[in-house]
């Protein structure tokens, strides 16, 4: 008994200090500033400031020597402006984005000409086929997206079968663009109200109109009328540039295929002007 | 003791309804498309332009790398359109249509049926003449043979493998063709033995073919070195890794080459083909399809000229059978649900299968119960509930660390799954993503 009690007394011993010379003599300096930024931020872990994590983020705001291109997309120009006293930095105030989908097929839009049975992953269907309409660009709907987003932000919806994104929820930390196997999603800025081209198809003017009837056909129209030069047209389809468009409003009624959305924020729900009733799929 | 491969492998119905089916000629086509990638490796060039006259058999778009493959017109008539047109998945790609004019060949091509089996070309020579007719392996996979029959300098192949297994249920072309040409086969079985410098062949065929085994057996007696060897009915048996094991009982290791055990795998239609190329200097211009399903009118094996639209064979076989619900195009396993019944058949296509709403539904899907089925089931000795599951929550490195890529997309895993979990759907976008992930640290 008293023997056991010694011999686990100074194994007790000679570990601590063998611990103790190890921490001491391995032991890395770390800014403490590191530890006091990562307290501020929100936590989310989502990567949405393109680092791994919320800690991998605060070591690159501390050894960065300006602010110009780092922000958490969770806690935004607030806690933005909480670290930048905490490093002598300036905080840059930058305008706050928002995700959108570049597709308005709707069933109603593009008729489904094959029914798809099997693993419910946008992934799976866009390795195996077009999906479930002609157009080889678009939605298949299947929620990648839905599932990417760590926030609960996107829906989809039963009725249209397309992505929904919830204004007040989206903090454009770029998940489901990274999970969209076709693309379609695009961080804009956040301005009332929004404008840009719902469809990604670069097929021929012909081809697309075949598949979906608001497809852009690469007409070129609102390129043409556009007061600022915003739009522009590469492999078929119109771009808008958000920084340029003065939201006249001039494309969106010139546009022959209705491809170009309004989307505004009313009563907390993203509502797209052209939005119709249409038939489950 | 019928021999086969040691690891997993199912045995699902054989359906192979054609099975007597002799071979049938399809009517020649009135327009036909020619998808440019219709093979594994880089698309073919496009040679001619709109409103060009074509043979059958002129070269309308060459090999546009090193693995790449020539390809012939297949009919005779005008080159209608060079554009973009869906192909059977609706994925739209560059083709070149034709529009058929009467049925005229290119005076080089030897169109007597006689028998020749003198091979007078050199080694050079014949794989040349493969990589000019647009030869390519015709059990699915579609890998330029030219390419496959020559391998990296540090190989040496001791032996070559025809594979006749035909595993997949329903298709009978391979069957069919057996029965039709054993002699061409053999003597491009020769031809294929004399390309890689090799003095034995085996030509494996599955024990559900008993006839063809018996004939090719009486007729190889007239060819040294060959022996047909027959093999337990067992999916997937025509994999190239499984069918080595089968035959030499030699593992080929996990991201070899499967030449690195000295062994050369072709098709059976690859051998027939070689033998129009070399004896008759013919492009490959058709290729058997087994038409068969649930309510085909008038099932069969049809040679039909490739470009042929899909639907355009389905109403030489009676049109679309009242309750059909899904179009494959392959065999069940492995092949593809079809979505555009206007694209052409491509080289790759072993048979149009149609099933109807009992056989093409998917069950519901139920979570995983760890019983352990598609692990036994797997050939490769993988765990593919895990390997979908970590695709499915895209941890692609721990899917290389399970060794994905060995993967060979059989499907006995999702076939087994008393679940019916899609596994493979998941393990397959994993796997491109884990290579993809393979390339890029390889360019860095």
């Amino acid at each position: 008994m008293v023997t056991a009690i010694i011999i686990l007394s100074i194994i007790g011993l000679v570990s601590a200090s063998l611990l103790y010379i190890i921490s001491r003599k391995f032991h890395v300096e770390e800014d403490p500033r590191i530890d006091e930024i990562e307290s501020i931020l929100p936590g989310a872990n989502c990567g949405g400031c393109g680092y791994a994590g919320c800690r991998n983020f605060a070591e690159q705001c501390v050894n960065a020597t300006s602010l110009d291109n780092l922000l958490c997309p969770v806690g935004g120009n607030e806690v933005m402006k909480k670290i930048a006293p905490i490093l002598g930095l300036k905080a840059v105030e930058q305008a706050p984005r928002i995700a959108v989908v570049k597709c308005n097929g709707s069933c109603e839009n593009r008729p489904a000409t094959s029914h798809y049975e099997g693993a419910h992953s946008c992934a799976v269907v866009a390795a195996l086929y077009t999906g479930e309409s002609n157009c080889n660009y678009g939605c298949l709907g299947e929620g990648d997206c839905a599932a990417a987003c760590e926030f609960g932000g996107i829906t989809i919806d039963p009725v249209t079968r397309l992505p929904h994104i919830d204004p007040n929820i989206c903090i454009a930390c770029g998940s489901c663009v990274k999970a969209c196997p076709r693309n379609l999603i695009e961080l804009r800025r956040k301005q009332e109200p929004r404008i840009y081209v719902a469809c990604n198809n670069k097929d021929k003017g012909a081809i697309a109109r075949k598949a979906c009837a608001v497809a852009c056909i690469g007409c070129g129209k609102c390129a043409k009328n556009c007061p600022n030069g915003a739009i522009s047209l590469t492999d078929n389809l119109a771009y808008i540039n958000d920084s340029l468009c003065l939201l006249c409003k001039e494309c969106v009624d010139g546009c022959p295929t209705h491809a170009i959305q309004i989307d505004k924020t009313t009563d907390g729900h993203s509502v797209l002007t052209k939005e119709k009733e249409s038939a489950l799929c | 003791m019928l021999k086969t491969f040691r690891i997993g492998g199912i045995h699902p119905e054989e359906n192979k309804l054609t099975a007597q089916c002799p071979v049938t000629e399809a009517a020649i086509p009135r327009q036909v498309a020619l998808t440019l990638n219709q093979h594994i490796g880089a698309p073919a060039n496009c040679i001619v332009k709109k409103g060009d006259t074509v043979k059958v058999g002129t070269l309308v778009a060459e090999a546009g790398g090193f693995v790449s493959a020539n390809i012939h017109s297949p009919v005779s008539g005008i080159v209608s359109k060079i554009d973009k047109t869906a192909n059977a998945f609706g994925i739209y790609t560059q083709t070149i249509v034709i529009d058929t004019d009467g049925d005229e060949w290119e005076e080089s091509i030897d169109r007597s049926t006689e028998l020749n089996d003198k091979i007078a070309l050199s080694t050079d020579e014949i794989i040349q003449r493969i990589a000019q007719c647009g030869i390519v392996g015709l059990g699915g996979a579609t890998f330029p043979t030219h390419v496959k029959l020559t391998p990296p300098k540090e190989f040496t192949p001791t032996v070559l493998i025809i594979n006749a297994t035909e595993c997949e249920p329903y298709l009978t072309d391979d069957h069919a063709l057996m029965l039709e040409s054993p002699e061409q086969i053999l003597i491009g079985c020769r031809i294929l033995m004399k390309a890689i410098g090799v003095e034995q062949a085996y030509i494996g065929i599955e024990n559900n073919k008993k006839d063809a085994i018996a004939l090719l057996a009486e007729k190889a007696s007239k060819y040294p070195g060959i022996e047909i060897v027959a093999l337990r009915t067992r999916y997937p048996q025509g994999g190239e890794k499984q069918l080595i094991d089968a035959i030499l009982h030699k593992q080929v290791a996990n991201g070899a080459l499967p030449v690195s055990t000295g062994a050369i795998v072709q098709n059976v239609g690859t051998a027939f083909a070689v033998y129009e190329a070399v004896q008759k200097n013919k492009p490959l211009i058709d290729r058997i399809v087994t038409v068969t399903g649930d309510g085909v009118t008038r099932p069969g094996n049809y040679r039909v000229r490739l470009g042929m639209p899909i639907g355009e064979l389905i109403e030489i076989a009676g049109g679309l059978p009242a309750e059909v619900s899904k179009i494959i195009l392959g065999g069940p396993m492995m092949g593809k649900a079809v979505s555009n019944l206007e694209a052409p058949i491509p080289k790759g296509c072993s048979g149009i299968l149609m099933l109807n709403e009992r056989h093409a539904h998917r069950g519901p899907i139920s979570p995983c119960i760890r019983c352990g089925q598609c692990v036994s089931v797997c050939p490769m000795g993988l765990e593919p509930y895990l390997l979908a599951k970590l695709s499915e929550n895209h941890l692609f490195e721990k899917a290389e660390k399970e060794s994905i890529t060995a993967c060979l997309e059989c499907g006995c895993c999702a076939y087994s799954c008393p679940s019916n979990r899609p596994i493979l759907d998941y393990i397959r976008i994993g796997k491109s993503a884990v290579n993809q992930i393979i390339r890029s640290r390889k360019q860095s």
